[in-house]
């Protein structure tokens, strides 16, 4: 007869994205802010379907709404413009919601391409060493240098108004920041085991470097990505605020800002006051999920 | 020492050499700077005249040598618009954005590095997770949407502060400074307010960090334990040890509000020398940008420069790099 000790089964083990999903959820403030977050990503997404009106349909737009405060109607007594209406009596929620829309897409598609940009060239500099590494750092060093505000006004005034511009603009400011992080990232990794086995079975450099090396490169990079997301945001609205980014007829949260800037003075504050507040929600959102991310993705604070 | 400044110096030219090339290219590309100058009935001659005198009718790569080999001698030319010497024009504008930028630094470090000690040393307290909350807001907040919103709050609605302009100003010699005046002050209070903001957000960040790390440290406890007043251990034991990254992150936030300078100018119709740069941008003022921009480099290297020295003052362990290279 055998003793058989029957033990509890053991639970199977966490998975790392189970981890991440548990540790996120256990700060309310990050929960909070992934809310926001998804609320823009949703409001930007659909804006299309759900707003009242269509603001660019100039044909639409009545001028005698024009400037009318929030919880108006409008002048054939069909809608309510909640938020109220701006210099072109557009409906000011509508033009928040589109305007929303190319916040996000502007932010989103330049930090993505930044991220591809700027990992390749952290990883390329880690992995050759030598001058590559020295040039291509130097490079880094001369980029970061120069406030991005500057370097991005004077390349806007060089190639004009656009979204596709205003877009190149912010890559060419933020790729710097993901090469440094990507390098510091591939020299740790690079010393491992994992690669040097990867080596003996003489993969060629781009299969080691980008299905080896970039994934344990990867975490750092998002928390900077996600903190970047909010940074490129604010930093488009600003160029747009200032007159050199995207065009009127796609207006940005900054641009229906810049709008209202003139009327500000004579107290028809929602103008301005109301995209202002989208915009900010959106940055307060995604800075809060960036800053959780980075304590729990950070190696140091690991269990 | 002086190895690692000449080579921060050598660097610096190159940098501005590059730049300049690549603006100066830039902006050629992009207009007609005559267009700008000549008034609309003027005729292809008066054009051609125009172009002559500012050396605009010769080939690119001669412009930027006559350029360069005049920058050498610290001339940057002059303004297509004014006709004044463009350095000059800067110079005239920069008192104005430095003052600007060294009161919201002033305030920023006045009020983030006290909050950010509390918050380092009370972790878990509701007031800490209060100044925390806030210092999100106050770095998420677009900062040109808080300068609007201040000017809405205080200066149409209550009508307490002017919305723009610099005010009166006192002397010192040649300078022109605001914060010798009482209107001048009421000037200049929305706009350093709106700057120190954001960026006493981000000191109370890292001296909530640096606290943090500072308060397990032997040398604190040994302090305690001879029976120092907290009061006394705070000012002197912590305050010293946390100080560099207050310094690096304040010293490199500085470079950036005088960038940042564009911005807040244009809001608040403060006569610095941003505005000056979004001016001449508009206008294709070509030797007032590629001045403004050599100049701009100039000063963040110098002021990365003075962080790294002040660095080896406030911690006798940090050597400079370079310095026995």
């Amino acid at each position: 007869m055998t003793a058989e000790v029957l033990l509890p089964p053991l639970p199977p083990p966490e998975t790392p994205w189970r981890r991440l999903r548990r540790e996120f959820m256990a700060d309310r403030l990050a929960v909070f802010g992934l809310a926001l977050l998804v609320l823009a990503l949703l409001a930007a997404v659909f804006a299309p379907w759900i707003s009242p009106q269509n603001p660019y349909d100039i044909g639409k737009l009545d001028i005698f709404d024009s400037k009318l405060p929030p919880g108006s109607r409008d002048a054939a007594d069909t809608m309510t413009y909640w938020l109220g209406t701006d210099g072109q009596a557009r409906d000011l929620l509508s033009a928040i919601l589109h305007g929303m829309r190319t916040s996000l897409l502007v932010g989103g598609v330049s930090v993505a391409a930044a991220l591809a940009i700027g990992s390749a060239v952290g990883l390329a500099a880690a992995w050759f060493g030598g001058w590559i590494d020295a040039l291509l750092m130097r490079i880094v060093d001369i980029q970061l240098s120069f406030p991005a505000i500057l370097v991005a006004l004077i390349l806007l005034a060089i190639l004009g108004k656009g979204v596709d511009k205003v877009i190149l603009a912010l890559v060419i400011v933020q790729w710097a920041y993901f090469a440094r992080a990507a390098r510091g990232a591939a020299l740790v990794e690079r010393a491992k085991e994992y690669i040097e086995a990867a080596q003996c079975l003489s993969l060629g450099w781009p299969r080691l470097l980008f299905r080896h090396m970039l994934p344990n490169c990867l975490p750092p990079l998002i928390v900077i990505a996600t903190i970047d997301l909010a940074h490129a945001i604010a930093l488009e609205s600003t160029l747009s605020f200032l007159g050199v980014g995207v065009p009127v007829t796609e207006p940005s949260l900054g641009m229906l800002i810049a709008n209202g800037y003139e009327f500000l003075l004579s107290g028809n504050y929602w103008i301005s006051f109301f995209p202002g507040i989208a915009l900010a929600l959106a940055i307060v959102g995604i800075n809060l999920v960036g800053d959780h991310l980075r304590d729990i993705l950070n190696p140091r604070n690991a269990h | 020492m002086s190895a690692f400044i000449i080579r921060r110096l050598l660097q610096a030219v190159l940098v501005m050499t590059v730049m300049s090339g690549l603006v100066f290219i830039g902006l050629y590309v992009v207009g007609d700077p005559v267009s700008m100058m000549a008034s609309a009935e003027a005729t292809e001659q008066d054009r051609a005249e125009i172009r002559a005198s500012f050396g605009l009718d010769k080939p690119l790569w001669q412009q930027y040598g006559i350029f360069m080999s005049h920058a050498l001698r610290l001339d940057f030319g002059k303004s297509f618009l004014t006709g004044q010497s463009a350095m000059g024009l800067i110079l005239e504008r920069m008192p104005a954005t430095l003052e600007l930028a060294l009161v919201s630094m002033g305030l920023a470090v006045l009020v983030g590095i006290p909050l950010g000690i509390w918050a380092g040393l009370r972790p878990q307290a509701y007031s800490t997770r209060g100044i925390m909350a806030g210092s999100v807001l106050g770095f998420s907040l677009p900062n040109f949407w808080v300068g609007l919103m201040l000017i809405m709050v205080f200066a149409v609605q209550f009508g307490w502060l002017p919305a723009s302009g610099r005010g009166a100003t006192g002397h010192i010699g040649a300078l022109d400074l605001s914060v010798l005046t009482l209107d001048g002050w009421s000037h200049l209070l929305l706009p350093a307010v709106t700057i120190a903001l954001a960026k006493a957000a981000l000191i109370i960040r890292v001296t909530r960090a640096a606290t943090r790390e500072a308060l397990p440290m032997d040398y604190i406890k040994f302090a305690r334990a001879k029976g120092l007043r907290w009061s006394r251990i705070l000012r002197v034991h912590l305050l010293k040890n946390i100080m560099v990254p207050i310094v690096t992150v304040g010293g490199l936030e500085f470079g950036q509000v005088v960038a940042f300078a564009v911005v807040t100018e244009t809001i608040f119709a403060w006569p610095g020398m941003g505005k000056l740069l979004l001016d001449s941008i508009i206008t294709l003022d070509r030797p007032v940008v590629v001045a403004y921009l050599i100049l701009i480099v100039f000063f963040l290297v110098m002021l990365n420069l003075v962080v790294d020295v002040l660095y080896s003052v406030l911690d006798p362990r940090v050597r400079l790099q370079g310095a026995k290279a």
